[in-house]
């Protein structure tokens, strides 16, 4: 049972709706206005959480600017303060409300584009887990019989973006390379996030190996996952999707048994 | 790996992850630093190997703004949880948190709130304060915090309030005395009633940092933490005062917002440096 504090309760009622009384008990030296200073809290806690969120969505938030960013990030906060006090956990909710929010509905590649910023940022915290070299796993490649029945763990700083939209190359015209004026909007692209080194990388897929990897990370047999990539891409290419894996450093475990990896 | 407690005299400042490079690669003339505790919790990757390069230079700080130690609410067990782990990797010279709570509903609202002093809400931090130390295996440093409203429902002073959980649970205190100072600007009292207060043996480290001014709705000042600006020239008196009190405690310069170079914050640590030398030399505390 959690304890009654009405002071606590009246705080958390008030902190986010300034139209809304002060909590009980409220009192200043001076006998002065007490809402002056208890918009104080009120502006920490709108301010300081949404800098939290705005340090994770460089590019979502130049595609609305700063102020439109900021009025959304308090329409989102109102329903979704953070569960924990470990911030770069904060935010993962944000690209489903994007897509549900109504004033966002005429940029519908912006849930998608916060996907991927908020997976840059998972990726750049993830677990650290040693990535299987070419020469780890020489003699599986050697071995072409049991490819088929192998299942493979991919690192736990991936993470696989498929959208209807051109986010890479809206996401990389912010970074510098190519004109956003160039891109086209309606063009589906696909994309790994990746941690490579120190750095957080978004690389470009082809439908192909982008579907071939869905499989792969649902836990699907290689076998499996290269006759879905070939029933939609004839030319489909399984040493070059395996060895795009493995020069990313994206294979954590590789299981030639078929058992699941542990 | 650095283990040994930094010297009374020791100064320090919080690490920023923009400074980490030039941490490592220049070692500058600072006995520790401070971490945010909740920004170390993370699963992996580099922001956490660059922090244990830090700590095999220099002595840690951990300081923790999540544990809502004045919430009604139980404490959160799985972020105690996360704490001891943290603690154990990192082997902290100090860990302290906030006389504050932050938690409420199972939504933390990242920011300082406050509570009201009186014999309920002491007992509930002590319960609190009791439950981190035997979970953690060490002492706490409790922080007096800036506040901006007060409560009808306070029957003791927070001096009072802070030496009496001092008391029973044996925790230490951090005294930040730019919290000190906003606190007793922002309720027009003298600061000193609140440091003269503590128990002078209980107090384990010293915060130092700037504030902004304001109005509140008489027109009075309304000072506001930021840690945004260099420690004012106020909060600096307020230090060497409190220095011939207390005697030196290991201090640390604070900076959270507009954050200048490394060297400004470094030379800011010298300045509380040599007062911390100029109280070693002439010591008035008991």
């Amino acid at each position: 049972m959690i304890p009654q504090d009405p002071i606590q309760a009246g705080f958390a009622n008030a902190l986010l709706a300034p139209e809304r009384p002060l909590p009980p008990q409220v009192v200043t030296w001076n006998g002065s206005d007490p809402t002056v200073r208890f918009d104080v809290y009120r502006n920490n806690v709108v301010v300081s959480l949404t800098e939290a969120l705005a340090d994770g969505f460089p590019v979502t938030r130049a595609l609305v600017g700063e102020t439109f960013f900021a009025a959304m990030a308090r329409c989102f906060l109102a329903e979704h303060l953070p569960d924990s006090p470990i911030l770069t956990d904060y935010g993962d909710a944000l690209p489903d409300f994007i897509a549900a929010f109504p004033p966002t509905r005429g940029l519908p590649y912006l849930p998608d584009v916060a996907r991927l910023e908020r997976a840059r940022v998972r990726a750049y915290h993830a677990a650290d887990a040693r990535a299987l070299t070419a020469q780890d796993l020489a003699h599986h490649l050697a071995d072409p019989q049991r490819l088929p029945a192998t299942r493979l763990a991919l690192h736990p700083a991936w993470t696989l973006h498929v959208s209807e939209y051109a986010i890479v190359s809206l996401w990389a015209a912010h970074q510098g390379q190519g004109r956003i004026e160039d891109v086209d909007l309606r063009r589906a692209e696909s994309a790994l996030v990746l941690r490579d080194g120190d750095a957080v990388q978004v690389l470009p897929l082809s439908s192909a190996i982008a579907g071939f990897f869905a499989t792969l990370a649902a836990g699907l047999p290689l076998g499996v996952a290269a006759e879905i990539a070939a029933a939609t891409t004839p030319d489909f290419d399984l040493t070059q999707a395996l060895a795009l894996l493995i020069h990313h450093g994206g294979i954590a475990a590789w299981q030639p048994s078929g058992e699941p990896p542990a | 790996m650095t283990t040994i407690a930094p010297p009374a005299a020791a100064v320090g400042i919080g690490l920023k992850t923009r400074h980490v490079p030039e941490v490592i690669d220049l070692k500058p003339t600072l006995d520790f630093f401070e971490v945010h505790a909740e920004n170390c919790m993370v699963a992996g990757g580099p922001a956490l190997r660059q922090l244990a390069e830090v700590r095999e230079r220099f002595p840690l700080s951990i300081h923790g703004v999540g544990l809502s130690i004045g919430g009604a609410a139980p404490l959160d067990q799985r972020h105690l949880d996360r704490l001891a782990t943290l603690l154990q990797r990192f082997e902290p010279v100090w860990f302290s948190e906030h006389l504050a709570w932050s938690s409420h509903g199972g939504a933390f609202y990242n920011d300082l709130l406050p509570l009201p002093y009186n014999t309920e809400t002491l007992a509930r931090v002590c319960d609190h304060i009791d439950a981190v130390q035997e979970r953690l295996g060490q002492r706490l440093l409790l922080e007096n915090p800036s506040t901006y409203v007060e409560f009808a429902a306070s029957t003791m002073d927070e001096g009072r309030f802070l030496a009496e959980v001092a008391a029973r649970t044996g925790c230490g205190l951090l005294l930040d005395v730019n919290n000190a100072y906003i606190s007793a600007v922002d309720h027009g009292r003298d600061p000193w009633d609140l440091i003269a207060a503590l128990p002078v043996a209980a107090v384990g480290e010293i915060h130092l940092a700037g504030f902004a001014e304001d109005r509140d709705g008489a027109g009075d000042r309304l000072l506001i933490d930021t840690h945004g600006t260099p420690v004012a020239e106020a909060v600096w008196d307020l230090f060497r005062r409190t220095l011939r009190h207390l005697g030196p405690r290991p201090t640390l310069i604070e900076r959270d917002q507009a954050i200048p170079p490394l060297a400004i914050l470094v030379a800011e640590a010298e300045r509380a440096r040599s007062a911390l030398l100029d109280a070693a030399a002439w010591p008035e505390a008991a």
